[in-house]
């Protein structure tokens, strides 16, 4: 039970140990890294199971009794986003045999993944918020050196801007949380939500959390805080941006989520309103930037900003509904945006170039390859039966049993434009024919190992889309509980603190 | 003294915001070191000042002799200092870096990643080594 809650940040946490032991042999580190996620997975199942059947788990680290110790803590959400991390961390570990260059592999790219989904696994299990920014800081700090990893001039432009905004993120933070603190004495969430309440100064109280709407805003790349998402997601090798895109982002949504739902609940008309109006802004800019791009990754970035605007909109109107539609979103999303990142990488490597316009053909030569593309790009867009349409359907809905029918109408504008976007896409890269100018085009793997490692994940990545889309109804289960214990936090605290509030 | 503390914490957040809004990359990475000291007396400050003891058990106690220091806030403002500490030392190297291969500290002259401005020549990105083979 105890173990069940440790290990999945134990086990990515002793991979990259191991593979630091095998530093000068990268073949080594690559079986070494695919195992530790395949690992990693099968616990982060174990754990989903356990709270599933046994409802929220909570241990105290040290045994220190609760609002003095860390406590680490799994409910739906957060164990549902491990295993949602966990299973993009075995994709793209095994994509990543195939696609990361000697030198990356041998100047630490496994290490600095496995510390980076630590971090990850981390913030989605503590309870205890300084505890959480230390989690942002691991994942943070390896991000940092895995944007930077390479000799691309690119990458280092796009580092720089990374690197500079996210530092003024965590510093935003971490004063929130010293003012939080100064307020209210604890730094564990769940007896933050016992006494946040107490605190006299709503005004102050209202004050820090849109600080922490910032904090974690400038994270999740919400409007206007975004712009240092496109200028760097498109730059590393395709590996890494495929696990930047498919979790650095949504770790700040669940933070948002996390504190909007169980700290920040006072004056529920200011911020969740201002909520509102950021989520429509930032599905409205994401998608209109996405139309000005013609390279495939750059597209796919405004793209994640666009879909953002989604998660934080079921944030924001905070009905049962609206908040199950946000947590399928986010596991929809991670699944799919990944999909599509590892799809351009495919893509880039079958014709030399990731400019769309310079394409053309590959619908001719390579069908197999355009129905990958096709399958995540629909499910991004919202076409049924796949799960992206289900996932706005629910956001949908529950914007109109809400009654807030300008932030629907924004969402299906937004969800044509997207269609729009992957059309775009469809023509340039694959429909159109080859423009005479054009090199040929070269296969992407050389060996048959290379296919496996290439094509396996795109293609086990598919069938999940499609299967959520099939059968939906367990996970959006999932959803309403997730979403029914975030919106009753008695159940977490009860958990957390060993007593009734 | 709280009041004192107050004041110096905003002089440097706000010192901080103007050097941070600077185009000059370095600049930019002063602004950045000066607004995590900031957040970590801000921390302090919220810890409230007190004059009293060490928050240390004595011999064959159990709890320390009251009244005595808040402990909390120091050992946050430990964490955050080692962790920025790291994290700026990255960023430093990362600018100097950047200055070597993008022959600029100009943030609006860094546009490799980005669409160049308009009459801006940017040197084409080198291509990417493809050699997998051999990695053993």
């Amino acid at each position: 039970m105890t173990a069940l809650l440790v290990l999945p940040i134990v086990v990515p946490m002793a991979t990259a140990v191991l593979t630091l032991a095998v530093w000068r042999h990268p073949g080594v580190q690559r079986w070494l890294g695919v195992a530790g996620s395949a690992v990693h997975l099968a616990t982060a199942v174990g754990l989903l199971a356990q709270v599933v059947t046994g409802g929220i788990l909570a241990v105290q680290i040290g045994n220190w009794p609760a609002p003095f110790g860390i406590t680490l803590v799994a409910d739906h959400l957060g164990a549902a986003m491990v295993l949602i991390a966990a299973i993009i961390g075995l994709a793209v570990a095994v994509y990543s045999v195939g696609d990361v260059d000697c030198d990356r592999q041998r100047h630490g790219f496994y290490p600095l993944y496995h510390v980076l989904l630590t971090g990850v696994s981390g913030s989605f299990l503590t309870g205890d918020l300084f505890n959480l920014y230390v989690w942002f800081e691991v994942m943070l700090s390896s991000s940092f050196v895995l944007l930077a990893l390479g000799r691309d001039r690119a990458q280092i432009d796009g580092a720089i801007k990374y690197a500079a905004i996210n530092l003024v993120s965590t510093v935003t933070f971490l004063i929130a949380v010293g003012i939080l603190y100064g307020m209210t004495g604890t730094l564990n969430m769940a007896d933050l939500a016992v006494r946040v309440p107490q605190v006299a100064n709503a005004g102050l109280l209202t004050a820090v959390a849109v600080l922490f709407l910032v904090a974690f805003g400038i994270k999740a790349a919400i409007f206007p805080l975004f712009f240092w998402l496109p200028a760097s997601y498109h730059t590393p090798a395709v590996s890494v941006s495929a696990l930047f895109a498919g979790l650095l982002t949504k770790v700040g949504v669940y933070a948002l989520i996390r504190t909007f739902t169980l700290i920040f609940t006072h004056d529920v008309g200011y911020t969740h309103t201002l909520l509102l109006y950021v989520a429509a802004a930032t599905m409205v800019t994401g998608v209109l930037g996405a139309a000005a791009h013609y390279e495939v990754r750059r597209i796919l970035s405004f793209h994640i900003v666009s879909q953002i605007g989604y998660m934080v909109m079921g944030l924001a109107l905070f009905t049962p509904l609206a908040l199950a539609g946000s947590v399928f979103y986010v596991i929809h999303h991670i699944l799919v945006k990944t999909n599509l990142f590892l799809v351009a990488g495919l893509v880039a490597r079958r014709a030399g170039t990731a400019e769309i316009r310079d394409i053309g053909g590959l619908y001719r030569a390579a069908p197999f390859l355009a129905v990958l593309f096709m399958v995540p790009a629909m499910s991004l867009a919202g076409v049924p039966p796949l799960s992206g349409f289900w996932a706005k359907l629910i956001l949908i809905r529950a914007g109109l049993e809400a009654g807030v029918w300008w932030i629907v109408a924004v969402a299906l504008a937004v969800g044509l434009l997207t269609l729009f976007s992957m059309s775009k896409i469809w023509l340039e890269a694959f429909w159109k024919p080859r423009p005479e100018a054009a090199p040929p085009l070269v296969p992407t793997a050389s060996t048959p190992g290379m296919v496996v490692a290439l094509y396996g994940p795109v293609v086990a990545l598919a069938m999940l889309t499609v299967a959520i889309g099939l059968w939906g109804a367990p996970l959006m289960e999932l959803g309403a509980r997730a979403a029914g214990e975030l919106l009753s936090r008695d159940a977490y605290i009860a958990a957390v603190l060993g007593r009734a509030p | 003294m709280e009041v004192l503390l107050a004041f110096v914490t905003g002089l440097m957040g706000a010192a901080s915001v103007y050097l941070l809004l600077s185009r000059h990359v370095v600049r930019m990475l002063l602004g950045l070191i000066l607004l995590s000291n900031t957040a970590n007396l801000l921390i302090f400050v919220a810890g409230r000042l007190t004059e009293t003891r060490p928050p240390l058990v004595p011999p064959g106690g159990v709890l320390p002799e009251v009244p005595f220091a808040n402990p909390v806030p120091q050992a946050l403002i430990l964490t955050a200092i080692v962790i920025s500490f790291g994290l700026l030392a990255f960023a430093l190297v990362l600018v100097y870096r950047g200055y070597l291969e993008l022959g600029t500290v100009d943030s609006d002259r860094m546009r490799v990643a980005e669409p160049p401005l308009p009459g801006q020549r940017i040197l084409p990105p080198e291509v990417q080594g493809e050699a997998r083979s051999g990695c053993r």
